[in-house]
């Protein structure tokens, strides 16, 4: 209903009653009769509606084609009446005129007045119901009237007495007796003192009963002893509206299978529709926000040509993330507060012994023109498990497998988990997705890295960069990327960058004048800037609001 | 990495020039490091104290917190800093470092004994000449020495740096190891001598040293200096770096403002060689790459990329014809089905609590299967996923609100134990949850038979190896008679069922689930 526009709205009428009516209409007509639709009721649901009253009850089917009935009379005797009269003053005389229930009346007036074929005012009026009490009363007579009755001339005891009337209605009775001056209410015997009575209550009941006024010391009277109850009566005073019809004209929200192929749509007005509203929410599947960025990104790369590294290994060696990287043992990155070191898997059980005897002397006293640190390099350090801290463990496993071959040029990327033994806050999360990228070649310079980077982030809509020179303990020289953000008016880092070492790419093998050039960025920080999320916990994990994955908007980097 | 303190006006002075915070800024950027933050010595002191941002007093000295990178340790002071500023902006000559004539007699002398290499086996010293200090000299040495013990030193762990007035001492120095019992030591600013082992309790409530303690506390001797400890000064190694010969000047250049002395020389095959002297104030360099990313900073990496090749596509060097990973490909194909029929994707942590792993799925931890953590920093980092059910199931704990029925699905790795290398594999999975008035059971099982269907896999009867087909099964985690395992090619290759109750209240879920897990590798 909420997405077609429902004038008999602005009276203040609540929606409901509308909708409750239209839907007993329809449950009806489907199937039988064409006559109004709910409205935005597609196919489906009226295949629905048809079922669910097919599965109903003879006795209720019948009840609804009664009500169905009495509601088509007294709009035909609405709009009937409207065409040669001007108004219908109080709805209410104009049902009991008739015969008609005032409730179907109601219905019917709210319909037509949504419809815009009548114009209706409300009317209130205050009246009075009985109570079960005074309904009892009204039918046996007031308490105090039945003990007159019950008392004899001679007068009867107080048990006796009690014994005919019953507890309850003894004790109401007597008080208002008493309070009448009716009875005597001698030690021994109860007795009248006076003959002939009036039961003044019940006339009262009664003439409340039938909608007849009464004075207001009665009222004040029968209310205090709650006989009756106030009750706001609601009824209309109804005029002709602006689209009056004598016959209400069909008016659908849809086209549907039947009045388009009873070929009824021809004479069947169309309700107006909301234009200002939103059309109904679909259900349907969506795609995780992060990861259609990372599909975006991992599209750029295509274009640039680069291939993908398998990159689905999370446990690694302390060699391969670190060592082989060129890092010292003692390197603060190799903390255990940066790094998940494991129970199990605890070490590394393979390891290329002749590399590692490379990497272990390139660190203790060097080679290939470099120094080494200087230490002494232990191999149970290398063998030490640990969740990746970075994908460039994957990139150094692949490096070297390219090095056991005859040489030729790769350029490699992933976007994959690592891990971090951080203390987790709006901004870090102790896992996340780095995006890397790595070209191997000949002859490789430091243009040639800055060339790519401006390729890939211009890409990715960061065309104004500039570099910082960083420390990094496997690239020199190590650039940091920052990009002027238009929208912060300040330059801000979106990654890091540099070539990777000698140390690090001659005890794998690599030729000589081999170079690699490599750049990383985490997935999660440029994705949070894109949408404007300032809790990495609101992009990622299972505190996620479903309601945001399914409305987020597609990803277009890389496209425009 | 590491952050320095100096107050601005001082830095100023030292630069013997004054800049505004951006052109500061620009400078510091381009040298390759960064102006952290700006700040007054009662900020910090407010900070410290929690107290009420006040008005900040127009004479209150102005401090510049710069991050340095960490392996340049000659930048962790005001002196060293500015010194390394001037070079650069080619206000100074690079100074050289040599070692002062001494004669023999004038020499000092150090007695290493062997049971130092129970403990400490290396001793260095070196002894500064001619040398004053004033309060702010004296206070930025002491910093420096810190910061060398925080960074390089590992917290004191790798090394050990003391600092005293050889005026007051007397040679010959004996290093020695001894047992706590029979060291005898007044320590600075007390009166009283202790016993070392005294000396370990009587530290332990002091806040800056305690957390030193345990560094030696346990070894049977500790290292011990008599009369003296001493400094440690390198003299670094020479570097061979060759280049074209036209750019001789301007790369000698270069490298005198990143304070390295060097010299051009000639050799027979017409490449131009430069001899460059290391000093031993810049212990980062290791190889003469790391003098050739001195000459780019100098040159200005931004300056580089008027040359670079601003864009490499078609660029001949590089293959064009690209390999696809087949287990990702898979992977996405099978993500934009599952979507397609109506389930929203969730993104879940691979980290989890041994108990979400577990217990609170009513398994046992046999010790086979998960990869442990041994470090973590709390419960919730202390298993790498065995199953993608822990974070479905803790996703719709956390969408109570969301409209039912919720419809979510996963892909994405869990780790198990295996033989291989490193001892342990990812596996690739596909998860899917549906949650509503009813578990659904149904429609998961609908699920498995389109995820089936779109890899071209046919339903066959029990025992078949051509296709797929379900049977009964037996998990903790299901309810018992509402779940089936999947066999594909006479393997199990997932199972699904209607979610137990006990775990979906262990999870506190007040609606019924259901839940299907299968591994897609199998499909390749």
């Amino acid at each position: 209903m909420g997405y077609v526009k429902s004038n008999h709205n602005t009276m203040g009428w609540p929606k409901p009653n509308i909708s409750i009516l239209f839907t007993t209409v329809s449950l009806f007509v489907v199937g039988i009769v064409v006559l109004v639709r709910v409205s935005g009721c597609e196919e489906k649901r009226s295949d629905a509606v048809l079922s669910t009253y097919l599965h109903l009850s003879v006795r209720r089917r019948r009840s609804i084609v009664r009500r169905f009935l009495g509601l088509r009379m007294a709009e035909e005797a609405v709009l009937g009446y409207l065409q040669n009269n001007d108004e219908i003053n109080d709805s209410g005389e104009f049902a009991a005129e008739r015969g008609i229930d005032h409730n179907e009346i109601v219905n019917v007036v709210k319909s037509l007045h949504g419809f815009r074929y009548v114009d209706a005012v409300d009317i209130k009026r205050e009246t009075w119901v009985l109570t079960d009490e005074g309904n009892t009363y009204a039918t046996l007579g007031s308490p105090e009237f039945q003990l007159i009755l019950a008392i004899p001339p001679e007068g009867i005891s107080r048990d006796e007495l009690q014994k005919k009337l019953g507890p309850s209605v003894f004790k109401i009775a007597c008080a208002q007796a008493a309070k009448n001056k009716w009875v005597e209410m001698g030690k021994q015997l109860i007795s009248r003192k006076v003959q002939d009575v009036e039961d003044r209550v019940k006339n009262l009941l009664l003439q409340i009963q039938q909608g007849q006024g009464i004075g207001s010391d009665d009222i004040k009277a029968l209310k205090a002893r709650k006989l009756i109850v106030p009750q706001t009566w609601k009824g209309y005073s109804v005029k002709k509206g602006p689209n009056y019809a004598p016959k209400r004209k069909k008016v659908v929200t849809d086209l549907t299978r039947d009045n388009f192929q009873s070929g009824e749509w021809k004479e069947i007005e169309f309700k107006e529709y909301n234009y200002t509203a939103k059309g109904q929410p679909l259900e349907g599947g969506s795609l995780h926000p992060l990861l259609k960025v990372r599909a975006q990104i991992k599209q750029i790369f295509h274009c640039m040509g680069f291939e993908e590294m398998p990159t689905n290994n999370y446990v690694e060696s302390s060699f391969w993330n670190f060592d082989s990287l060129f890092q010292p043992q003692q390197h603060p990155a190799r903390d255990s507060h940066d790094t998940f070191f494991l129970e199990a898997p605890s070490t590394t059980k393979k390891l290329p012994e002749d590399y590692v005897q490379r990497v272990k002397q390139i660190h203790e006293s060097g080679g290939y023109e470099s120094r080494g640190y200087a230490y002494d390099w232990k191999r149970e350090e290398a063998n030490k498990n640990l969740l990746r801290t970075h994908t460039t463990a994957v990139s150094s496993r692949m490096l070297y497998q390219l090095a056991q071959k005859p040489f030729s040029p790769k350029k490699y990327f992933s976007i994959d988990r690592v891990f971090r033994n951080e203390a987790v806050d709006r901004t870090h999360l102790a896992e996340f997705h780095q995006i890397e990228g790595l070209v191997c070649d000949r002859g490789l310079t430091l243009c040639d890295l800055i060339g790519v980077l401006h390729d890939f982030f211009s890409r990715l809509g960061m065309t104004k960069l500039k570099f910082k020179p960083a420390y990094n303990p496997y690239t020199e020289p190590s650039m940091e990327i920052f990009s002027y953000h238009e929208g912060f008016k300040k330059w801000v880092e979106v990654g890091n960058s540099g070539m990777f070492r000698p140390e690090m790419l001659r005890p794998m093998g690599l030729p000589e004048d081999v170079q690699v050039i490599a750049w990383g960025l985490s997935l999660e920080r440029p994705t949070m800037i894109m949408y404007g999320i300032d809790n990495i916990r609101d992009l990622f994990g299972h505190k996620v609001d479903l309601g945001l994955i399914k409305k987020n908007s597609i990803c277009r980097l890389g496209i425009e | 990495m590491p952050t320095v303190s100096v107050g601005r006006d001082r830095l100023f002075a030292a630069l013997g020039k004054t800049y505004t915070q951006e052109e500061f800024e620009d400078l510091c950027f381009s040298f390759g490091i960064e102006l952290d933050d700006v700040t007054t010595e009662k900020a910090i002191v407010r900070k410290e104290k929690h107290l009420e941002q006040e008005e900040a007093d127009e004479d209150e000295e102005v401090i510049y917190k710069i991050e340095i990178p960490a392996n340049r340790y000659d930048l962790l002071c005001l002196e060293g800093l500015a010194q390394a500023l001037r070079v650069f902006c080619g206000f100074q000559e690079i100074p050289t470092y040599k070692l002062a004539d001494i004669s023999k007699d004038a020499m000092h002398k150090i007695h290493v004994k062997p049971e130092t290499s129970l403990i400490r086996p290396y001793v260095v010293c070196a002894v500064l000449r001619g040398l004053t200090f004033d309060k702010a000299r004296y206070n930025s040495f002491i910093d420096l020495q810190d910061k060398l013990h925080q960074n390089i030193c590992r917290r004191r762990t790798l090394v050990a740096i003391g600092t005293h007035d050889l005026d007051k001492l007397e040679g010959p120095f004996t290093y020695e190891a001894l047992p706590p019992s029979s060291i005898n030591f007044t320590p600075l600013k007390q009166e009283k001598s202790f016993r070392a082992d005294e000396l370990m309790e009587f530290y332990k409530s002091d806040l800056k040293l305690k957390k030193f303690l345990h560094i030696i506390e346990d070894s049977p001797v500790y290292p011990v200096i008599y009369d003296s400890k001493s400094q440690c000064l390198r003299i670094g190694p020479i570097c061979f770096v060759s280049g074209d010969p036209r750019l001789s000047p301007v790369v000698t250049k270069f490298l005198n403002r990143m304070q390295l002395h060097a010299k051009q020389s000639t050799s027979d095959n017409k490449q131009c060689n430069f001899i460059v002297s290391v000093p031993p104030t810049r212990s980062d360099v290791l190889h003469p790459c790391d003098v050739m990313e001195d000459v780019a900073i100098a040159y200005g990496f931004n300056a580089i990329k008027d040359q670079a090749i601003i864009d490499n596509k078609g660029s001949k060097r590089l293959a064009a014809s690209l390999t696809l990973l087949p287990l990702q490909e898979l992977s996405d194909l099978i993500r934009k089905e599952v979507a397609m029929v109506g389930f929203t994707e969730v993104l879940t942590f691979i980290l989890c609590s041994k108990k979400e792993n577990f217990s609170m799925l009513n398994r046992k931890d046999d010790k086979s299967k998960a990869v442990i953590i041994g470090n973590p920093r709390s419960s919730d980092f202390e298993a790498v996923r065995t199953s993608l059910m822990p974070g479905i199931l803790k996703t719709v704990a956390h969408n109570k609100d969301h409209p039912k029925p919720i419809k979510i699905f996963e892909v994405g790795d869990i780790a198990i134990l295996d033989d291989n290398d490193v001892g342990a594999k990812n596996l690739r999975q596909l998860a899917a949850l549906y949650c509503g008035a009813n578990a659904g059971f149904e429609i998961i099982h609908g699920l498995v038979d389109r995820v089936m269907e779109k890899n071209g896999i046919s339903f066959v009867s029990p025992g078949d190896k051509s296709g797929y087909y379900i049977e009964r099964s037996d998990e903790p985690e299901f309810l018992a008679g509402r779940q089936a395992r999947i066999i594909y090619k006479g393997k199990q290759v997932g199972t699904f069922g209607i979610v137990h109750p006990e775990v979906l209240n262990n999870f506190d879920i007040p609606d019924p689930c259901s839940f299907v897990e299968l591994n897609i590798e199998s499909f390749l």
